[in-house]
């Protein structure tokens, strides 16, 4: 079955024809063609998929589209505003936090997610924000020192 | 020094944190077609029947492929594998056939529709049991396949490849040794597990060419791969490669394009694309391969190593066309970054039917390093001798000779062992904290002529285009090749930009593997800048006559006369004379690198002055406790230091040396793959089988060493494995020293409490 979704994603209102069993990471990603999520695993294992939802970060991957019908949707990228990146995709880029940068969309959404709760987090809160976000490639240290650098923590 | 040796910031960074860097699962393709894979559901068996008919008479099926039609066996090193199976599967997961439809969930559908009949063949396990006499055999054909002479597989046996190293007198060298320790070590079966699963798209257009956009790390292995078992000619085949996300050898060579290119064949006209799901990509490209080492070894009272016995099987699974060099490889390192005057090595490539070994960060270093450093770690206590002091004693130092009988210089090893015991407060005790130290080695394991290639195309403002093949899989390659041109052209790194591989426009690179790039790429890129650099002053000299010139910050100069200078960009698209003449032409440089006089080790001593283009070595310690009660093992300090030669870029060293500290932790204490009776992988998924997350990450320092590399590029040598290699050793040793027990099988967590 159809269904007719209205939706905000990055600020922009969106209206979409989409089958009850479509999930939001391929609305996003193939719909829209919002491609910067990502989808590592489908099973809500990785968080490569994370997004904003209501402010919240979510598995797009385990969210039907349908369940975001009028819903506030923010992706990676919804993050730069009027071509000023983020605080947070500033210190990613600068503090080498990017590597192959397939978990970087998520990771940057469960900061961001994070930041808007506890503006200046300690290491411990950081740590657990993007305990659910894999990365093969960076051994987390540097995604932690940017995150914490982003919320005015971190070593200069 | 004005770019290497800098933080700069990486090139593809704001890509990255945009969501604009795309992947090949991010780009769009007009009409595209879904591709799935019908995977055996028995490890060993011979198929008696395929019946497609159903799954082709599904509406939105347009085609089903079996290895029916490409029978040629192929591979990289050793042609035993096919690209789907012919006559008989050899693992679990092993692909059948192929479904191309109109989605993925009709393709998906398709393959549930096709009936495949077996008939079980008893399968085997374990390399040991693999040799037994009337052990199962994989590859009744091994005499018929072809193999590279630096290969030697027994035919009518399970081993497809049998390496040895003879070197001095063994028997002697223990006859002189004081101690003698004799032990055994296992290592199980890992799996990469990159975020981005394996993608690819093919497309065949009517003119029997083919165009494969693949996340893959070696994108001109890919296409020789293609060529030889399609019967294509390399020049109707192109293979693009967008950014990757993560490889760690498991995208090296080829192996999901081979899937999506017989598919993209039988449809011609429309794209195909075949997305791994994540269940699929552990048994879908390589794993790493599991390890039973047998090692003896004899130190005199003087507490130097006199020989070494090693047995080295591999469970390479059944398909080792990759695998075979890795065994190889670990073979000719078998004394590790040791001086060991009397060695005896036998490395054995063992068919199984476990999914196919092949690369992995490390190449077989990590897994062989695992032994090694247990069986030093032992010696040293049965002498009563420190472990610092033994291995500062037995490692290799300028002069050394390694297993080969190649004489080294340039090692920084010692300083490395040194850095990492200071900083690891060695000998500082602390309550029911071990600490453990592991070093190592690694070299390049690759053909004697891989060569990569570069060029640099000037644009009209002076600024440039790089050009080579090497992928930009996460390790930074983009930006370390881009600093050395940036130095090597006295250019702002702003004025470089990067592209990613196309065969069909850049230049030539054999793989992005083996920490190569940028020793091998960076040395075509210095090379192309100097002929940049020469092609510049020439057009330079149009104007302002026959002298020596320099390039500095933009501006062409003749030597020791700084008022006689034009701009760089008024002379990269050649000379402009005062008449209106025009003189020269646009610049284009180009740079080719061989690792010159290499030679092939001798086939029945695997003795070699020079086997490999240069010698990686460091260090690594750990602090360790584990709770008494409930055993749990807590990994507090993770301290590396690698002699890379010369840092090109800080900060993205740093974080790939993190990165492979974390993987290697994964490595220690709980990553491995778990097999089922019928050889099935029982946990395929992130959930069952657990990598490093934020929290299981201890505080990592890391530290370099400089002893210049003389033939690499600004002194550089490779770097990016390394860290994988001595992790698991350094936390079992400091585990040891905390509980008093050394458990010698991975991963930790599990035989920790054995
Ligand atoms: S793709 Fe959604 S959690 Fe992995
Ligand atoms: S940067 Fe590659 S997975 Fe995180």
């Amino acid at each position: 079955m159809e269904h007719v979704i209205h939706l905000t994603v990055n600020g922009t209102p969106i209206s979409g024809r989409v089958r009850s069993d479509r999930r939001l990471v391929d609305f996003l990603r193939e719909d829209l063609e919002l491609t910067g999520t990502k989808e590592g695993c489908g099973e809500g294992e990785c968080g490569a998929c994370t997004i904003l939802m209501n402010g919240v970060a979510v598995n797009s991957c385990l969210v039907l589209a349908v369940e975001a019908d009028g819903s506030e949707i923010l992706t990676v990228e919804g993050l730069a505003r009027g071509g000023e990146l983020d605080p947070l995709q500033k210190e990613f880029a600068e503090k080498g936090a990017v590597q192959c940068g397939y978990c970087t969309p998520g990771m940057l959404m469960s900061a961001k997610a994070l930041l808007s709760r506890h503006p200046s987090p300690t290491e411990e809160q950081v740590r657990e924000a993007i305990a659910g976000n894999l990365c093969r490639c960076t051994g987390y240290k540097k995604i932690v020192e940017a995150i914490l650098a982003a919320g005015g923590r971190g070593r200069a | 020094m004005r770019v290497i040796g800098r933080p700069v910031v990486r090139l593809d960074a704001l890509d990255k944190v945009t969501g604009a860097a795309k992947y090949v699962g991010d780009m769009k393709f007009p009409g595209v077609l879904h591709a799935a894979i019908l995977r055996s559901n028995c490890s060993h068996g011979r198929i008696k029947h395929i019946d497609t008919k159903d799954a082709l008479e599904l509406p939105g099926v347009h085609a089903v492929v079996t290895g029916e039609k490409y029978q040629k066996p192929t591979g990289l090193y050793l042609k035993d594998r096919t690209l789907f199976a012919v006559d008989k599967v050899r693992y679990y997961g092993e692909p059948v056939a192929g479904v191309v439809a109109e989605t993925p969930e009709l393709a998906k559908e398709a393959v549930r529709l096709i009936r495949v009949e077996y008939e079980q063949l008893p399968p085997v396990y374990d390399p040991l049991s693999a040799l037994a006499d009337g052990a199962p055999l994989l590859h009744e054909n091994l005499g018929n396949y072809e193999w590279a002479p630096v290969f030697f597989p027994k035919p009518g046996t399970n081993i497809s490849n049998h390496f040895k190293l003879r070197k001095g007198d063994v028997k002697q060298g223990f006859a002189e040794s004081h101690i003698i320790h004799e032990e055994t070590y296992c290592v199980p079966h890992i799996y990469h597990s990159p975020l981005e699963t394996h993608v690819a798209v093919g497309y065949a257009d009517n003119g029997g060419r083919l165009t494969v956009w693949s996340s893959c790390q070696s994108p001109f292995a890919v296409r020789k791969f293609l060529s030889t078992a399609l019967d294509i000619p390399l020049s109707k085949i192109r293979v693009i490669t967008g950014y990757v996300g993560g490889g760690f050898g498991g995208k090296a060579g080829a192996t999901i394009e081979g899937l999506v290119a017989p598919l993209a064949l039988a449809v011609p006209g429309r794209h195909v694309k075949l997305v791994y799901t994540r269940e699929e990509d552990f048994v879908g490209a390589y794993v790493r391969q599991g390890l039973v080492a047998r090692l003896k070894t004899g130190v005199g009272k003087d507490g130097r190593i006199r020989a070494q016995q090693c047995e080295l099987y591999w469970d390479a699974g059944a398909y080792t066309e990759y695998g075979a060099n890795i065994v190889r490889a670990a073979g000719y390192t078998s004394a590790g970054p040791y001086d060991i005057p009397n060695l005896w090595t036998d490395s054995y490539c063992v068919y199984t039917n476990h999914p196919s070994g092949g690369p992995m960060r490390g190449f077989g270093m990590p897994e062989l390093h695992w032994a090694l450093e247990l069986q030093m770690d032992t010696l040293a206590d049965k002498l009563g001798m420190d472990p610092v002091e033994f291995r500062l004693l037995n490692c290799l130092k300028d002069g050394g000779v390694t297993a080969t009988g190649e004489v080294v210089y340039g090692v920084g090893l010692t300083e490395c062992i040194k850095t990492v015991a200071e900083r690891i407060g060695w000998g500082d005790k602390k309550e029911g904290v071990g600490k453990g130290i592991a070093i190592m080695c690694k070299a390049p394991a690759m053909p004697t002529n891989a060569s990569s290639s570069a060029c640099l195309k000037f644009n009209e403002d002076g600024s440039v285009t790089l050009m080579t093949s090497a992928a930009e899989i996460g390790q930074g390659a983009m930006t370390a090749l881009a600093q050395i041109a940036a130095e090597e052209l006295s250019l702002p790194i702003e004025a470089i930009s990067v592209s990613c591989p196309d065969t069909a426009i850049t230049p030539y690179e054999w793989q992005t593997v083996a920490s190569r790039i940028t020793f091998s790429a960076g040395n075509a890129v210095v090379l192309a800048a100097q002929d940049a650099k020469r092609q510049i002053f020439q057009n330079a000299s149009y104007i302002l006559g026959d002298h020596e010139m320099e390039l500095v910050d933009g501006q062409v100069r003749v030597k020791g006369r700084p008022d006689l200078s034009v701009p760089l960009e008024s002379v990269v698209m050649g000379a402009f004379l005062p008449d209106g003449s025009a003189k020269g032409g646009p610049v284009f440089g180009r740079g080719t690198f061989t690792p010159e006089g290499l030679i092939n080790l001798d086939p029945e001593t695997g003795q070699s002055p020079r086997p490999v283009a240069f010698w990686t070595f460091g260090a690594q310690g750990a602090e360790v406790s584990a709770d008494p009660e409930t055993g749990k093992i807590t990994v507090h300090r993770l301290v590396a230091a690698f002699d890379v030669g010369r840092v090109i870029n800080p900060v993205t060293l740093e974080g790939q040396v993190e990165g492979g500290l974390v993987q290697g932790l994964g490595s220690a204490l709980f990553e491995e793959m778990v097999f089922g009776e019928d050889g099935q992988v029982l946990n395929n998924s992130f959930v069952d089988y657990k990598i490093p997350t934020s929290m299981d990450v201890p505080a990592i320092e890391t530290y370099f060493v400089e002893v210049a590399q003389q033939d690499g590029p600004w002194g550089a040598r490779g770097v990016g494995e390394l860290p994988m290699v001595p992790t698991a050793p350094a936390i079992a040793c400091a585990l040891k020293r905390a509980t008093g027990t050394l458990h010698r099988k991975l991963p930790l967590v599990r035989h920790g409490r054995d």
